[in-house]
């Protein structure tokens, strides 16, 4: 890590509020994140997404944020307006969303959706907008980004839906980038295509990317450091290296269930949850 | 169980038309566990749609049961075959519950008893009573994935289609996935097709796996074949050196390659 840290969270929490009872989706989550790839993993529902959502403003109502301090440089988040947030979207702050065709609007052609945002953020004219929308989806390794440009959400493969998400969030060069399972449905070649895309805009441009991601031995590889989140806490921080050697009994349940290329199991074990973990044991 | 016979499939129409999958054949046996992987776009969700009857294919033949499927299947040969797609938010109504969700299909089919079948595929993949009554946007990703797949099992079907069914969860839901399918395999003899594109996973559940670039099946071996590293495509070899993770030497040759 170099300089000040881009982003600041300390005791961030956030409260889904419901009539069954209050889901305390991330319970005092600190962190802070320079020039580096920081990877957050964790089981489903840990908090993963809520916490990311959190620093883009994005979470849902009824839901309730509330931090001692959330800070993106100067800029104090948690006094910052929704018309704020706006501003602060897409160009200082960027998140991959996990369900791309979701996140895509279905009704506006790929190319159409890159180069708007293109134009919204960084300014400029149409042609502009379409070539750099153009060379954003090469860079993404789209392989024909002409045809791509003009195909509508449903008619690209998960994978591409993925790309072309990726390649709309990073045309306006945040700072920041908060990508969530951004490769999940890529092939193993293409996710090492995109993340050494994204590695080159941390170690180039200076970008701090949270890397949200269950896939540990990708963590593991290509992140500096890894925050493991257990029903909305951090329950363990390391080196990104030494995931393998994680100490947490959680952290080691998780190593355990992965399947293994040439170490058949007839069953994966299945994490056995110790209810102490919910409270930062 | 399965057999296709030289399928194609194409998109669009004249020139625009593309062969997303072309003169594909294999076969799997009852109660078997096939696996397909492949490079993005190389037409894996589309060999799954055709066996599922969501797409027309253009030549060739499916057959399911010992049958070939007609261009307009009947409830029957709907029923057989079910499928877990890889988006789980796009498949999921946003406007339903999970129990919408899941009485749908029965009521399509005409099943009874909805309310102890609900109760027990929610019990199956491992979600309480209550997410029975939330909509999506309530759920965790892994969650939503559970959804569909109990959303599949719910007619009780003698094939189980699965696109990237763990790509979406967490490491531990995904080794109760895993479970969850050798066990139904085991119980009820389902036959599984399932795509993804990590080898571990394809490893774990499958014995014989399909290999797939640019629309064509381009290796047909096993997983005790792929776990010794004896498989000959070199989209295969790439497939597997990539597959440890974040490759550095891959990475470093995209880097210089771009
Ligand atoms: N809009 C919402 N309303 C109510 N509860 C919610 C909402 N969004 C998320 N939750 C709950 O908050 C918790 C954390 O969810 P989150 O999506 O952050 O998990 P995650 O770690 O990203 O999981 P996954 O790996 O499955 O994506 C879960 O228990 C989830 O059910
Ligand atoms: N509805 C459609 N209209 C036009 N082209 C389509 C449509 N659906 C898929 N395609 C094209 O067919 C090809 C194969 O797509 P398919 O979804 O089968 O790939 P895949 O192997 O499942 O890829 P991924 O791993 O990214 O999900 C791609 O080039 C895609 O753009
Ligand atoms: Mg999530
Ligand atoms: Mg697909």
């Amino acid at each position: 890590m170099s300089g000040a840290p881009l982003l600041c969270v300390r005791n961030l929490r956030v409260t889904y509020p419901s009539a069954q009872g209050d889901t305390h989706a991330v319970r005092d989550v600190s962190f802070t994140l320079g020039r580096e790839r920081l990877g957050i993993v964790g089981e489903s529902g840990s908090g993963k997404s809520t916490t990311g959502r959190a620093i883009m403003g994005l979470v849902p109502p009824p839901g309730r944020v509330t931090a001692d301090e959330l800070r993106l440089g100067e800029l104090d988040l948690c006094r910052l307006s929704e018309r704020g947030f706006r501003q602060l979207r897409g160009r200082r702050v960027a998140m991959v969303l996990q369900d791309p065709k979701y996140a895509l609007n279905p009704v506006m052609s790929i190319g159409r959706q890159i180069s708007e945002t293109h134009r919204a953020h960084v300014g400029g004219g149409k042609p502009a907008a379409r070539r750099a929308a153009l060379e954003m989806l090469e860079a993404v390794r789209i392989r024909d980004p002409e045809r791509v440009f003009t195909l509508f959400p449903h008619e690209v493969s998960g994978g591409m839906g993925q790309r072309a998400m990726i390649a709309m969030m990073l045309i306006a060069n945040p700072e920041v980038l908060i990508a969530d399972e951004p490769t999940s449905a890529l092939d193993a070649t293409i996710q090492t295509q995109v993340l050494a895309i994204l590695d080159e805009l941390v170690r180039g441009r200076g970008m701090g990317l949270i890397l949200i991601s269950h896939n540990l031995h990708l963590v593991s590889a290509f992140c500096d450091r890894v925050l493991v989140m257990y029903a909305g806490r951090v329950v363990e921080t390391c080196e990104a290296g030494k995931l393998r050697e994680a100490k947490h009994p959680y952290t080691r349940g998780l190593l355990d269930a992965l399947p293994e290329l040439g170490r058949r199991r007839e069953l994966l074990p299945q994490l056995q949850r110790d209810p102490a973990w919910a409270d930062g044991a | 169980m399965i057999r296709l016979d030289r399928v194609t499939v194409r998109y669009g129409h004249g020139r625009n038309a593309i062969a997303a999958a072309s003169d594909i054949s294999f076969a799997v046996a009852p109660g078997a566990a096939f696996g397909l992987v492949g490079e993005s776009g190389s037409g894996k969700s589309t060999v799954l749609r055709s066996i599922a009857g969501l797409i027309p294919h253009a030549e060739g033949q499916v057959q399911l049961g010992g049958a070939a499927m007609p261009p307009q299947r009947n409830r029957a040969q709907r029923r057989l075959v079910q499928m877990v797609f890889q988006d789980p938010y796009g498949s999921l109504h946003p406007n339903q519950t999970v129990d919408q969700a899941l009485a749908s299909p029965l009521r399509i089919q005409g099943l009874d008893g909805g309310e102890q079948r609900i109760a027990t595929a929610l019990r199956e993949v491992g979600l309480g009573p209550e997410h029975r009554f939330r909509f999506p946007h309530q759920l965790s990703g892994g969650q939503r994935q559970r959804v569909a797949i109990a959303r599949a099992l719910i007619v009780a079907p003698r094939i189980l289609l699965l696109d990237e069914p763990t790509s979406a969860l967490d490491v531990s839901v995904q080794a109760e996935i895993l479970n969850l399918l050798v066990r139904l395999r085991r119980e009820r003899g389902l036959t599984l097709l399932m795509v993804s594109h990590d080898l571990a996973v394809i490893a774990h559940l499958c014995d014989r796996v399909g290999v797939m670039q640019h629309g064509a099946l381009v290796e047909l071996t096993s997983s005790d074949a792929l776990a010794a590293g004896a498989v000959t495509h070199p989209h295969t070899l790439e497939l597997l050196r990539s597959n440890a993770g974040y490759d550095m030497r891959g990475a470093e040759a995209a880097r210089f390659e771009a």
